[in-house]
């Protein structure tokens, strides 16, 4: 019987990194292949368990999801991540923001990548949201129970596209202070909150207070502008988008998982 | 009433509408919102600056009789964004942004209008608008004649033909000297 006794493995560099308390403080749950801990390997994990630990076979085809929700989901990772990079560059100030984004451009190691990747997964992100609502339209998902995150899905959008515009000042060229002059004027005819707009004067909004002015911070696209736009830009939308998106997947699975029938 | 004390019956109560754990529960929600209701105000009032750094809106703009009769002067254009124009009887200065969404727009002596690149919107030399999306005419701004006889510029004062503004004396400086 000697020859059906386990020989004694030598430990692997898996092993090695694994089999130790940091490892398994962190990871709780091993490698074991069964059904039981799979679902615990996911559900004990702070960013997968967003995730259902289980899923339809049909849930990951590309042909009925594109993908296209979690194609978005990564293109804003990639505008966060580089985003990020670029900052440390970036002085939000008339004086400077210009010529930061030149030096990025033309100076700074993989300055000129990192933020043409930001400009095109932006792009990217605002196709795919597209591509993401037709999909779900097409399919009915957003038909009871999911009807509440197709409301979070629109806010999504919303934000994209304010993040959008209001990234769009930060290079501080021509393009970037007409557009957004056009884009801000806009706001003047903001019905009850913009001076132009229906009920705007009634409700005492003037040029210097209504909805314009307070993007503006001022009469005109000036730097207080920019800097405003910029604080809007990395922070305060990303914050509330990224709330959102934490909403959205999680709602996913409470609504019945992913393109299933329900 | 929400937030009630469901266990407790009527009588025992004291037959008020609303119990002690209600008031304390209204105060205690009504405290907690309140704080919330005026940092929330204070937010928004921070965002309206008192003061801004601005570029000062009034300039001196020379002398009456350096511009041209029936001339769009754009001498003051690239740095202060306004037309000088000069007629028979007087001057008035036009803004140059668009009245549709705030471009500048530019004087085209050949057809003798103002064009603005962004939409197409197009003025005629008096500032009225007679093409493209904008819908009403461009601004004029005050005009004065300083002590030392030269034109002074103040766009924080603008005039709206619409309103009848235009009529305002101070829209409009009379100069009929060489």
């Amino acid at each position: 019987m000697a020859d059906s006794s386990p020989t004694p493995k030598k430990a692997s560099i898996f092993d090695v990194l694994t089999n130790n308390y940091v490892w398994r403080s962190i990871f709780r749950h091993g490698y074991q292949d069964t059904p039981r801990n799979r679902v615990l390997q996911v559900s004990s994990n702070v960013w997968l368990h967003l995730h259902p630990s289980k899923m339809r076979r049909h849930g990951i085809r590309y042909r009925h999801t594109w993908c296209a929700g979690g194609l978005t989901f990564l293109l804003y990772l990639c505008t966060v991540v580089t985003g990020v990079v670029l900052m440390f560059y970036y002085r939000p100030t008339g004086e400077y923001a210009y010529w930061d984004v030149k030096y990025l451009d033309f100076d700074v190691p993989f300055g000129m990548i990192m933020r043409n990747m930001h400009r095109w997964s932006a792009h990217g992100m605002v196709i795919f949201i597209w591509l993401h609502m037709f999909r779900v339209f097409m399919t009915g998902s957003y038909k009871p129970p999911r009807e509440f995150n197709w409301v979070v899905g629109v806010n999504l959008l919303t934000l994209t596209l304010l993040l959008s515009f209001t990234g769009y000042l930060l290079p501080w060229d021509q393009l970037a202070i007409w557009a957004v002059t056009v884009g801000t004027n806009m706001a003047r005819a903001t019905p009850l909150l913009g001076n132009e707009g229906p009920f705007g004067p009634q409700l005492g909004m003037t040029p210097r207070y209504d909805a314009r002015s307070l993007l503006t911070a001022g009469t005109v696209v000036g730097s207080a502008t920019l800097l405003r736009f910029y604080v809007l830009h990395c922070i305060f939308i990303p914050i509330i988008a990224s709330i959102l998106m934490i909403l959205h997947f999680w709602r996913i699975r409470k609504d019945g998982g992913i393109s299933g029938p329900l | 009433m929400p937030g009630g004390n469901p266990g407790i019956p009527e009588a025992q109560a004291g037959n008020n509408i609303w119990s002690r754990r209600d008031i304390a529960s209204l105060a205690g929600w009504g405290a907690i919102l309140t704080c919330f209701a005026i940092a929330g105000g204070a937010i928004v009032r921070l965002l309206f600056p008192r003061v801004l750094f601005e570029p000062p809106t009034s300039f001196k703009a020379g002398y009456p009789n350096e511009y041209t009769i029936g001339d769009v002067s754009e001498k003051w254009m690239k740095s202060q964004r306004v037309w000088i124009v000069r007629q028979p009887n007087g001057i008035y200065a036009l803004l140059g942004i668009c009245t549709h969404l705030g471009c500048t727009p530019r004087w085209l002596g050949p057809e003798n209008k103002f064009k603005c690149p962004c939409h197409g919107s197009g003025y005629t030399k008096d500032g009225i608008n007679f093409e493209g999306p904008t819908p009403r005419p461009l601004e004029r701004v005050k005009v004065a004649l300083a002590d030392d006889g030269q034109i002074v510029v103040d766009k924080a004062f603008r005039y709206r033909y619409e309103l009848g503004q235009w009529d305002d004396p101070a829209a409009f400086v009379k100069f009929t000297g060489a």
